[in-house]
């Protein structure tokens, strides 16, 4: 395994956001469907779809996650976050069926992240939600696994655009051990290589000359 | 139209690279961010007046501007902490003395930073090994002889090692060195590791 020296601060687990991570960050950054349950005195200008100067008990629109986090309180008199389809019966409903079937970066692409967020704004489905994701995680991991090290003799192109990001990762972990166990078998685990830092930086050099 | 959309952006740059890259360091971005701060502050300070004089009706809009600043806030200093980051796997990746295209990227301050990782670093190699120091960028890789074979890969003029003797390192020249001088020449791809 190429051994990395730029470790990022990973993404939280379960219902936790860690405060540094980029992943995080871009997740909280997806937008839900909410209702106002107060008048937010002007800052009409948030619902693209009114001309008022202030914002209006009931209007229904779009708020990203973070902004929704903040704002929730369980007391209710300033929010109502709406289930996004997919964690609806629906979906749901679904995903227990057959969860190898869904497309979920289409879904997502932060399905699992997003759904454990979900969880925050007290639903009454709340469990179910929270089985589904862990039921379909289960049902979907073992493919994901045994495509990342068999990543030398199929195509997994098309496996791969279905992953969510969680997914997507465990993926290029898997395959990250597999490249490297391939390589201690052929004796070149102990060749020095150029740091890819490096490499990068010349390549970007090499076409910014071009540009 | 949303706040904080410019600080997400900065976070969108990093993420994007990866690898580990370190981007030019985005000083307009930022500047627009913490524009975007005050103005959300001095409205919040307005409202806050007008809530303590009766207008209690104001508090959702100063919670929900205070979010944003928090927002902003987070943003950019996960931005400039995985900055941080990335400069500092340059130390073990590459080497202590920076090429100039990267150390363009850096502001005035990331490149103090540097600096004091280096003397830290530095300072601590020189503690352990039995009072002799230990380099412990060197030999990632578990070595496996005292001598390797390598290959130049581009010119990089004389090379002097611990006998005395003088290489002469132009592209494409073979040679036969002690590990511990070329490695970090290897780690910056001016040589490569031949395996027999």
């Amino acid at each position: 395994m190429d051994a990395q020296s730029y470790h990022p601060v990973p993404p939280g687990v379960g219902t936790e956001e860690n405060f540094l991570s980029l992943d995080d960050i871009l997740l909280s950054h997806q937008r839900l469907p909410v209702r106002t349950e107060c008048a937010f005195p002007r800052l009409g200008f948030l619902d693209r779809s009114s001309d008022s100067e202030d914002l209006p008990e009931g209007t229904k629109m779009e708020l990203p996650l973070w902004l929704s986090k903040g704002l929730y309180e369980r007391k209710r008199r300033v929010l109502s976050v709406e289930l996004p389809k997919v964690y609806k019966e629906g979906w749901r409903t679904v995903f227990t069926a057959d969860p190898n079937v869904v497309n979920l970066h289409k879904m997502g692409p932060y399905y699992y992240g997003l759904g454990s967020q979900m969880l925050h704004f007290d639903s009454p489905e709340n469990p179910d939600i929270a089985q589904t994701l862990l039921q379909t995680f289960i049902g979907r991991f073992r493919r994901v696994m045994d495509s990342s090290q068999n990543a030398y003799n199929e195509d997994t192109s098309t496996l791969l655009e279905r992953l969510d990001c969680l997914e997507k990762a465990l993926f290029q972990s898997g395959q990250s051990g597999l490249n490297g166990f391939q390589s201690w078998e052929k004796g070149r685990a102990s060749q020095l290589t150029a740091s890819s830092l490096v490499i990068n930086y010349r390549k970007r050099k090499m076409a910014d000359v071009q540009a | 139209m949303m706040f904080c959309e410019k600080a997400v952006e900065l976070v969108r740059e990093l993420q994007r690279l990866s690898d580990g890259q370190l981007p030019a360091f985005n000083e307009d971005g930022l500047r627009q961010v913490l524009q975007e701060m005050e103005s959300l502050y001095d409205q919040n300070q307005a409202d806050v007046n007008e809530a303590k004089a009766g207008r209690t009706d104001f508090i959702p809009s100063i919670k929900l501007r205070h979010s944003c600043l928090l927002r902003n806030q987070r943003c950019v200093t996960a931005y400039l902490y995985d900055r941080l980051l990335r400069i500092r796997a340059l130390r073990w990746e590459y080497g202590s003395v920076l090429p100039a295209n990267v150390r363009f990227h850096m502001c005035a301050e990331e490149v103090e930073w540097f600096s004091q990782y280096k003397k830290s670093l530095a300072s601590f190699m020189r503690s352990i090994g039995g009072g002799e120091g230990l380099d412990i960028t060197q030999d990632m890789k578990p070595p496996k002889s005292l001598y390797i074979q390598v290959r130049c890969i581009k010119d990089h003029g004389e090379f002097e090692i611990d006998d005395g003797t003088v290489i002469l390192l132009k592209k494409n020249s073979q040679h036969f060195l002690p590990r511990w001088k070329c490695e970090h020449l290897i780690r910056q791809g001016v040589l490569e590791h031949v395996l027999s």
